[in-house]
Parts: C-alpha cells; sequence; structure tokens
C-alpha cells in the first residue's frame, strides 16, 4: 500500500526511528538541565533503607516459566489462524473441517494442561 | 465526509515541483515524524490529565484545577518537572539493558499508534496485515518491561516485571483471539479496509452476539494489557514500591509513564477500529437526513471520540473492582476467557459461513 507515494515498510521504519528519536532527544534534553551529584548511598537499591542483601537477579518461580510455554503453544497457533481467517467465506465447507481438526488438537492441548494442573498457581 | 488523501497528495505534488522525488520522500518522511511526534506527545499528556480528571469525579475530588484552564496545562508542567529531575546511575544494575528497556517500550507503543487509522486517507502504515502487525509490535512492550525489571537489580522490580510479563503475555492470547474474530468477520486485516467495511452499521450492530461477547473480552484483555485498573497487581503499590520501574528516576521513569497512557489510547483505538467503526460516523440505514449530519462531524473528531469514550470504561474499572491476585488472575484467563473466547470463535465462524448476519 502507497501512501504518499511511500512504501509502508519505510513508513514503519520512519514510525520507529522516531520512537527511538523522542527517547534519545528527551534523554538528551534532560541531561543538558537536570542535576547531578553523587552520594555513596545514592547507588543502593530502592528496597528497605538498609544495604541490599543477597543477589537481586535471583532465581524466580518456575510457575512463569510454565505460563510462558503454554501462551507459546497458543499464540503459535493465532499464527496459523489469522490467514485462514482471512479467507473463512471463500474457503467455506471445506475450510471449516480442516480447521476444525487442527482446532481440536489445540483444544485437547489445553485440556491437558488443564488435568495435569498446569493452570493451577501454586 | 472530508478526504485527508486529498490534502497529503497535494503536499505530494508540491514538494515535487520543488525537488527530486527521493528529496521530497525523505522530507515527507521526517514531516511524518515530526507529526507523530508531537501527536504522541500530545495525546499522552492528554490522556495523563484525563485520567486524573475521571479519577477525581469519582472520588468526588476536583482534581488538577490551578495550572492552566481546567488543569489542562498540568500533565504538561509534570512533564517538564520530570525533565529536570537527576537521572541516578545505579550501583548494580545491568547498565546496557537498563538503558535499553525504555526505548522498547516507547518502540512498541509508538508503532502501534502509527497503525491506527485517524481518519479518511489518514493512516501513516497502511500493510495489508495492518491489525496482524499491530499486535505483532505491541508484544515488544513485554520485553521492554521484563528487561526493565530485570536489569535494576531490586526484587520489587524483579518480582513486578514477572508478573507483568505472566499477566501481559496470557491476556496477549486473548486479544488475539477477539481480534481473530473481528478480523474473520471483516474478511481482511487491513485497518482502512475494515473500517470502510463498517461503512453502513458499526461490526458490534452487525455481527450478532459473537461481536459482544468478543468486545468484552477484548476490554478485560486491554485493561490487563495495558497493566491498569483491577490488573495492576505488577505495580502493587502496597506490596511492591512502584513494581518494574520502582529504580527509574527522571525522564527514564517517564517513559514508562507516557507508554502505559499512550498504550491506554492504542487499546481503546483497536477497540473503536474494530468494533465501532473507526473513523466512522454512526450511520443507520435509511435515515438519511440523521447520516448526512453525522457526516458533517470531521472523522478525526469520530476516531478519538470514540477511543476517549472506550478509555473513560477502561478507568472505570480501576475504581470499580477491587486488585486481583496473581492465581485469580491467571484463572480469570486461562479457565474463563481463553475457553470462551475459543467457543465465541466458532460461534462467530459458523455465523459467517452459514452468511446468517446483516
Amino acid at each position: 500500500m502507497l501512501i504518499l507515494g511511500i512504501q509502508s515498510s519505510t513508513l514503519a521504519i520512519t514510525a520507529a526511528l522516531t520512537g527511538i528519536g523522542l527517547v534519545a532527544l528527551a534523554l538528551w534534553l534532560a541531561g543538558l538541565i537536570s542535576p547531578s551529584s553523587t552520594n555513596p548511598q545514592k547507588g543502593e537499591a530502592y528496597e528497605c533503607g538498609i544495604p541490599t542483601r543477597g543477589e537481586s537477579m535471583a532465581q524466580f518461580k518456575v510457575g512463569y516459566y510454565l505460563f510462558a510455554i503454554l501462551f507459546l503453544m497458543f499464540d503459535v497457533e493465532c499464527v496459523f489462524l489469522f490467514p485462514w481467517a482471512v479467507r473463512v467465506k471463500e474457503l467455506g465447507g471445506a475450510g471449516l473441517i480442516s480447521i476444525a481438526i487442527f482446532f481440536t488438537i489445540l483444544v485437547l492441548g489445553l485440556v491437558y494442561a488443564w488435568r495435569k494442573g498446569a493452570l493451577e498457581w501454586k | 465526509m472530508f478526504d485527508f488523501s486529498f490534502l497529503t497528495n497535494w503536499v505530494h505534488t508540491t514538494l515535487l515541483q520543488y525537488m527530486p522525488e527521493w528529496l521530497a520522500i525523505t522530507a515527507e518522511c521526517v514531516l511524518i515524524g515530526v507529526l507523530l511526534l508531537l501527536t504522541y506527545s500530545v495525546l499522552a499528556l492528554f490522556y495523563i490529565w484525563y485520567e486524573r480528571k475521571v479519577c477525581a469525579a469519582f472520588q468526588c475530588r476536583l482534581g488538577p484545577n490551578r495550572v492552566g484552564p481546567w488543569g489542562l496545562l498540568q500533565s504538561v508542567a509534570d512533564m517538564f518537572k520530570i525533565l529536570i529531575k537527576e537521572l541516578i546511575s545505579l550501583k548494580y544494575t545491568d547498565k546496557f539493558l537498563f538503558a535499553l528497556a525504555p526505548y522498547l517500550v516507547i518502540l512498541a507503543s509508538m508503532l502501534a499508534f502509527a497503525v491506527l487509522p485517524w481518519g479518511n486517507g489518514l493512516q501513516i502504515i497502511n500493510f495489508n496485515i495492518g491489525i496482524f502487525f499491530l499486535i505483532a509490535v505491541s508484544s515488544i512492550g513485554v520485553l521492554g518491561i521484563l528487561l526493565a525489571g530485570w536489569s535494576s537489580a531490586n526484587k520489587f522490580t524483579l518480582i513486578g516485571a514477572l508478573r507483568s510479563g505472566a499477566q501481559m503475555v496470557s491476556y496477549e492470547l486473548s486479544i488475539g483471539l477477539s481480534v481473530l474474530t473481528m478480523v474473520a468477520f471483516a474478511g481482511t486485516m487491513n485497518v482502512v479496509e475494515i473500517v470502510e467495511a463498517q461503512s453502513n452499521l458499526w461490526f458490534i450492530f452487525t455481527a450478532h452476539v459473537p461481536a459482544i461477547i468478543a468486545f468484552i473480552i477484548y476490554l478485560i484483555a486491554g485493561t490487563a494489557e495495558t497493566n491498569r485498573g483491577p490488573f495492576d497487581l505488577p505495580e502493587a503499590e502496597s506490596e511492591l514500591t512502584a513494581g518494574y520501574h520502582t529504580e527509574y528516576s527522571g525522564i527514564h521513569f517517564g517513559f514508562f509513564y507516557l507508554a502505559e497512557y499512550l498504550n491506554l489510547f492504542v487499546v481503546s483505538g483497536v477497540a473503536t477500529l474494530l468494533f465501532f467503526g473507526g473513523w466512522m460516523p454512526l450511520h443507520i440505514p435509511g435515515w438519511d437526513s440523521f447520516n448526512m449530519v453525522m457526516d458533517w462531524i470531521p472523522s478525526v473528531i469520530w476516531f478519538i471520540g470514540k477511543a476517549v469514550l472506550i478509555s473513560f470504561i477502561i478507568i472505570w474499572f480501576k475504581w470499580t473492582f477491587p486488585r486481583l491476585r496473581i492465581d485469580q488472575m491467571l484463572a480469570l484467563e486461562w479457565k474463563y476467557l481463553l475457553p470462551i473466547n475459543l467457543v465465541n470463535l466458532v460461534v462467530m465462524v459458523l455465523i459467517i459461513v452459514y452468511g446468517i448476519h446483516f
């Protein structure tokens, strides 16, 4: 699609550069006008007032990984469903049957995860 | 309806008279960039003011009312104040990732913002996979938030970022599926064509019950996507200080703030686009004089007006529902919204294939 005779991909790059430009510009401005002072206490983490104990980039709960993996499964499914969704009307009955098979396998996956207790937050 | 492509074509032809084509295109790209930057910041500042005013109204307060008329300049003053605050460099942070995170967050919201159709002939990025591109770029934001939380070397930010990641990743499915439902109905992913398909009646009226269910699910998921309302547990003040951006100071924090409000606009803008006809005026078949009057209102005002109204509902959520626990939040998505959404998609597809719609 052309707007003003420019390809949309060029415009997407323009928008991306604008976003980066906004951050860079504001940081540069802030660097010019904001004060700066040093103090050994300033670099401490904002946690509780006393020096931080232990590693902060620590291990975390495994439950988050589980949901990330489940998300992956369903997000890939979305990638497959979008092209089909655009052509639902044209594909008609045959497309419906083939997508129903795909859909069933997918729902089975969700049911399996549910029965295994992967959706519980423990 | 005034067609803005008339204006843009005029700019293009005028520029071509004075300079070679490559220079004209470069100039137009710069112009578009500047306009995008201005709209982005003005809209974000307006949204900050708007949210504060609405919150104040819900709590029987006045809200900001000193700086400028009705306090309109309050958020401008706040942003200026944030700009002159010191950027504190911390001892234990991962410097590179810490600096990278705001770029990613702003980039995601800026790209999603540029896809929205603003008015008749007034859209910037016009891919034939427009809405898909929008979903794809808006998920870059999760990456920025996760990086921000991880690189800050603070326990609160880490927990906040992980919660936010789990939440945004989960609710992205619901957003994707409700968008998919509407894409199936529209038969196209191009944002301009989606809007034009609604010139007679908006999708929320033509697409029966599935569209209404998809809209409700989209609204809930959109609230969770923007880390707002009852889903603000990534930045639950009472337990995590400020969540993933606790360690950011000055304008660094300002970027997260801006992006959060802009994402609110993007979420309401997509809801407008998919369910309420984008910039299309309200047309009722048969009521010709009514339709003529509606056509007099400019398309940009229609789009922003609808988006602001939908944002009002999202802000309303915040003051109505108490904050969810993380297990409730995940159960709501995976055990309720996702199955309902899948069934809804099937119903919608049956309606389309058998042609039982207006």
